[in-house]
């Protein structure tokens, strides 16, 4: 039965993903966290489009910024939807995260890398298909 | 006597034995979700490198309706937040208020993906499916393949209405509970990676 508890406190070694440290303030607290996160996330959402459909900042740069904007939104969602926390509590949970997200860099920066790499040496295609004939 | 209740103040965090099932299962998923974000990137990375290749097809400029985009961008995102609140419920014993915010989050993941369906149906129809171009094929691989995941997610989401209503709050059922919430939120992320990777990017190109 203890295990049904969400344990919170300094004598617990780890919590679950998904899991808040309460500390007894109960559900008013919770919902406050979400309501939040909730805010947040509109708020970078609503930037993002605007930002993406507006004259607002330089054109070259929009990418950059909604790519910023979109690393953001994520980091809230982490934090007030999911609880993943720098805390002691969630040492494994943020080292799991943290080669996630190596793995994922490596796979869509090295592939956007060597593909641009093989495109950039390839011949164009109408030399291609010269060739062939 | 003080020296007993010294040691157990201030031992080290690896002295607490094994850890509970709820910590446990809540990490094995975890895990099984970066793996998943994992197999994201890989489709990211291929309509990243793709997503310039029309091969004399229509863009993705002259494709996107972003009013549609913003609508399912807000189910979501709401449908994550009543999903919180169903957690909380879950958490506090409430059955009325779990089965409220379960509902809820359903009735927006459903339509979510009602509009989504409505956009491949549209496009389509138009004769820009996914054996148009490189760029539609990773763009319907990609977004089909979230869609996909909302859709298994609604099934998790009845099924777990169904146990809490025929077995109660027990110990397994709020586990399970527990990893659909985060299954859910996890998709909310993807769904941030892709309006912006996808919709936004390929508004702007």
């Amino acid at each position: 039965m203890s295990e049904t508890q969400i344990e919170a406190g300094p004598h617990d070694a780890d919590l679950a993903p998904g899991d808040e440290a309460l500390d007894g303030a109960g559900v008013a607290q919770g919902a406050w966290g979400y309501v939040i996160g909730l805010a947040l996330a509109l708020g970078l959402t609503a930037a993002s489009f605007y930002f993406a459909g507006g004259k607002l900042i330089w054109a070259p740069a929009i990418p950059a910024a909604l790519i910023a904007l979109a690393i953001g939104q994520m980091g809230v969602h982490l934090v007030f939807f999911l609880h993943i926390t720098t805390g002691p509590d969630n040492t494994n949970n943020v080292l799991a995260l943290a080669f996630g997200v190596l793995i994922v860099f490596l796979l869509i920066a090295g592939s956007l890398w060597i593909m641009a790499n093989l495109d950039h040496n390839m011949l164009p295609m109408s030399r291609i298909m010269a060739m062939q004939r | 006597m003080t020296a007993v209740a010294h040691g157990h103040a201030d031992r080290a965090p690896s002295d607490g034995g094994p850890a509970s099932t709820r910590i446990v299962v809540g990490y094995g998923f975890w895990i099984f979700l970066l793996s998943d974000i994992v197999m994201f990137s890989a489709f990211f990375a291929a309509f990243a490198v793709l997503s310039g290749n029309t091969a004399g097809g229509p863009s993705g400029r002259q494709l996107f309706d972003m009013n549609e985009v913003a609508a399912e961008t807000i189910c979501l995102l709401v449908s994550s937040f009543t999903c919180g609140l169903a957690s909380l419920a879950a958490a506090a014993r409430y059955r009325f208020k779990f089965y409220a915010a379960m509902a809820v989050t359903g009735l927006l993941g459903a339509v979510f993906l009602g509009l989504e369906l409505h956009e491949f149906i549209g496009l389509v129809a138009r004769g820009a499916g996914p054996q148009r171009s490189a760029f539609l094929s990773s763009f319907f691989t990609v977004v089909g393949c979230h869609g996909l995941h909302v859709t298994v997610g609604l099934l998790w989401l009845g099924t777990m209405m169904a146990q809490v209503w025929a077995k109660g709050f027990r110990a397994d059922i709020l586990r399970r509970i527990m990893c659909f919430s985060l299954f859910w939120h996890a998709l909310d992320i993807i769904w941030v990676a892709l309006f912006t990777v996808v919709y936004l990017m390929g508004m702007v190109q």
